[in-house]
């Protein structure tokens, strides 16, 4: 992993390099930018974050999220619940819903997946741009819930690789929300593995 | 915590249970009555009443059956022109013919039911009644994808709930629940959706789109294929069965008290109401009724889930519309009701909070202070949608006259619910065959002419008033005194605190979990209004724990096979419009 020196643009101490602290009619008052003594022409000649670029990347990644709720049942109603006005997804930076794979980088399975639907199931998450995470939200889409029956798929690891699973039946906007927060972290540990 | 309120008398001294006799409906006097009556008018040789039944029966020949469809419906007296349902029962093994085919119709004139019975084996075909009623195709269907039953003269008898790859009948006794077909991408492309484009329309150039079953506007897994000429829908298509979660056949699986959970998720806007619906029509087999304050808050509940259905179905239909605002007024609403459900039994949306017999546990002590807060405060909600919308400009441009469809061709497809009211008929089960006593409330049901998308939302508004209306009543009479489950050992099981401390409770307890509810043999169906209309449970038992069959009675599904000939000859934006309106559920479709 190459590890990077990102020097702190300096701009506004730039700006600043001909004033000198107390010069200005603010004297004495207040600390302007570029006035504090770290910020001193000279002072932050050594000064800059180190960083993994991975780790910067997947900071931003984990920040925002868009969602792709593949609904089908129940739970797609507690999801409306959970992007609706009491609950606010918005919050976490998980509110731009889109239905087209091509723009959502997160997919929301909420409900009972059918033998019926398995094959849509996975031809959605392969025109998924990478990188993509799946949430398996509620009992049926873990493992069938107690649908143990003839016509529905039994967990939908079956068709696609989950991230996060979050029980329920359904998952309360509560639970979904910590589900996604969870997978945040998860991105931000960098543990995404595919 | 609520209060243990429930004071069971025991040792139990009550009757036994009474799977070992037949099931006797009440009112027997009344049916035989009706049945002469009907009797009379399609008497012939081949039709043979079967007395005892919950409503008038006749078994029929299989080959007289058109015949006799057709006089019912024809007859200026009995008008039974609706045609509610349609489905098999298997008993492998019966000498004349192991499938059972249930007719049920119902009489808008007279307000009454019928049921027509016909047995049917493997190989004979039985004679195919969509010259009577279009609105039994899909259920015949149905009755050939999950029984394999065949009929005789329908055009397009191919699967409709399983997939292509399906081997079998389903819910023929002898199909292992848990067998699966797998389904491949090469499968799916076999299916071809059938396009009837019409000769005027020959000389275009034509696109076919295909929409959903995982579309923004389908709100579930529906799929249509329309083909366009320009931008015009000249004949469209319909697949379902993304969501069949084999309601039925773990039906069969579960005992009485274990399906509760599963009708909570049929219609899983309104899932109260199916629970009292499920719940109900075990009573009605078990002959006992519920205590008056399990009644009361039965009523109370349900008209507040019929809200939220009617919320969540305006809401995402104006989305659809591009009106997003209303979908977070009208969220707010079924949000705060969601907390008295909550309040109740614990669970959100689907509550699973109906037993057989009355309710899983006492309502708290704030119930009706919370009920009537939110008496209050949900028309400010509604009443902020209806400002924004129903006199808007653009709203009507979009609605009025979109998707309409006819008085007579609501009936004939089966329609029920806000889509048939709005078209002009006032059949609503609440006031045709009351039951929790909503026929001692004050209350109206509102109708709308024209049959189209701005009738179908103007219906849905009132009724949510109406249901606000009805609460308000149950609230100032006030919650009457006693238990909220019935005191029978055999139904109910025993307060926890006495299983502890007492030998008979123990053993009432642990005979209820291990046997099971243990109804006479019969059948029975009972129907209540669901958010969407009739939504009807036959149950049959055959004396054992589970239930030898439980038919529900989908409204979407009926409803449903309407949407392609509605939509033909609109544009796609009005196809969405027209679907938000109609509300399809995919659980209660599928099941």
């Amino acid at each position: 992993m190459a590890i990077r020196k990102i020097t702190v643009d300096r701009s506004i101490i730039d700006r600043k390099a001909n004033q000198l602290p107390g010069e200005g009619p603010e004297k004495g008052v207040l600390t302007l930018p570029g006035e504090a003594e770290s910020e001193r022409p000279g002072a932050g000649e050594e000064s800059f974050i180190t960083t993994k670029l991975d780790a910067m990347v997947n900071w931003a990644r984990s920040n925002s999220l868009w969602p792709l709720p593949f609904g089908t049942a129940c739970c797609a109603i507690e999801f409306m619940s959970a992007v609706s006005s009491h609950y606010d997804m918005a919050r976490f930076g998980a509110e731009v819903v889109r239905f087209s794979p091509r723009q959502a980088d997160m997919m929301i399975v909420a409900g009972t997946i059918v033998d019926k639907m398995a094959p849509v199931l996975r031809k959605i998450y392969d025109q998924m741009p990478e990188p993509k995470y799946v949430i398996a939200m509620g009992a049926c889409a873990a493992s069938g819930g107690f649908y143990r029956a003839y016509h529905v798929v039994q967990g939908i690891d079956e068709i696609v690789p989950v991230d996060i699973w979050v029980p329920g039946c359904p998952p309360t906007p509560e639970g979904l929300i910590y589900g996604i927060l969870k997978l945040k972290e998860k991105i931000e540990r960098g543990e995404i593995r595919r | 915590m609520s209060t243990l309120t429930r004071t069971s008398s025991l040792p139990y001294t009550g009757p036994a249970p009474t799977n070992r006799i037949a099931y006797v409906p009440a009112g027997a006097e009344r049916i035989g009555e009706r049945q002469d009556a009907i009797g009379a008018k399609i008497a012939s040789p081949g039709v043979t009443p079967q007395p005892g039944q919950d409503m008038p029966t006749f078994v029929i020949e299989r080959e007289r059956i058109v015949e006799v469809l057709r006089s019912l419906r024809d007859d200026v007296e009995l008008a039974f022109t609706l045609p509610l349902d349609l489905f098999a029962v298997d008993y492998p093994g019966r000498a004349e013919g192991r499938f059972e085919l249930v007719y049920q119709l119902y009489s808008l004139k007279n307000d009454e039911r019928v049921r027509l019975k016909v047995r049917a084996d493997e190989q004979t075909p039985v004679p195919s009644s969509l010259g009577v009623f279009k609105g039994f195709d899909w259920f015949e269907r149905e009755a050939w994808d999950l029984f394999g039953v065949k009929f005789e003269g329908h055009p397009n008898l191919r699967r409709i709930l399983t997939h292509e790859a399906f081997r079998g009948h389903a819910l023929r006794k002898d199909y292992d629940p848990a067998r699966r077909w797998l389904l491949t991408e090469k499968d799916v492309a076999r299916i071809e959706p059938k396009i009837a484009i019409p000769p005027e329309h020959h000389d275009f150039e034509h696109v076919t789109i295909n929409l959903g079953p995982s579309h923004p506007a389908t709100h579930g897994t529906l799929r249509i294929v329309a083909t366009l000429d320009g931008e015009t829908i000249v004949g469209a298509d319909t697949e379902i069965g993304y969501l069949h979660r084999c309601f039925e056949k773990m039906s069969e699986t579960h005992s009485y008290q274990q399906v509760i959970p599963f009708t909570d998720r049929l219609n899983y806007m309104s899932a109260f109401i199916n629970n009292v619906g499920y719940a109900m029509a075990v009573e009605k087999l078990l002959g006992i009724e519920a205590p008056p304050r399990a009644q009361h808050v039965r009523l109370i509940l349900s008209e507040f889930m019929r809200i939220t259905d009617h919320l969540v179905s305006i809401g995402t239909n104006l989305v659809d519309m591009g009106a997003l605002t209303n979908f977070w007024y009208l969220f707010q609403g079924r949000e705060e009701i969601y907390q008295l459900i909550e309040n109740c039994c614990g669970a959100r949306i689907l509550p699973s909070y109906a037993r057989i017999g009355g309710l899983a546990l006492d309502v708290p002590d704030d119930f009706l202070a919370d009920a009537q807060r939110l008496v209050d405060r949900i028309p400010k909600h509604i009443g902020d949608v209806d400002r924004l919308v129903s006199r808007n400009r653009i709203f009507h441009e979009r609605t009025d006259g979109i998707g309409p469809i006819s008085q007579q061709d609501a009936i004939a497809w089966g329609f029920t619910g806000p889509c048939l009211r709005a078209t002009g008929v006032p059949f609503d089960v609440r006031r045709a065959t009351p039951y929790l006593g909503y026929e001692t409330y004050d209350w109206d049901v509102p109708v709308a002419d024209g049959g189209d998308t701005l009738a179908r939302y103007l219906v849905r508004m009132e009724e949510m008033r109406q249901s606000l209306r009805i609460i308000q009543q149950a609230i100032d009479r006030g919650l009457p005194d006693g238990p909220i489950i019935i005191d029978d050992p055999y139904v109910a099981l025993p307060d926890k605190e006495r299983v502890y401390n007492e030998m008979e409770s123990l053993i009432y307890h642990f005979k209820l979990i291990m046997h099971g509810i243990l109804p006479p043999v019969g059948e029975t169906y009972f129907a209540v209004e669901g958010g969407n209309g009739e939504l009807g449970f036959y149950v049959v038992s055959d004396g054992t724990k589970n239930p030898y069959r439980v038919r529900v009675r989908p409204p979407c599904f009926a409803i449903y096979q309407a949407f392609a000939p509605m939509i033909t000859g609109q544009t796609i934006p009005d196809a969405i419009a027209t679907l938000g309106s109609l509300n399809i559920i995919a659980g209660e479709l599928d099941r």
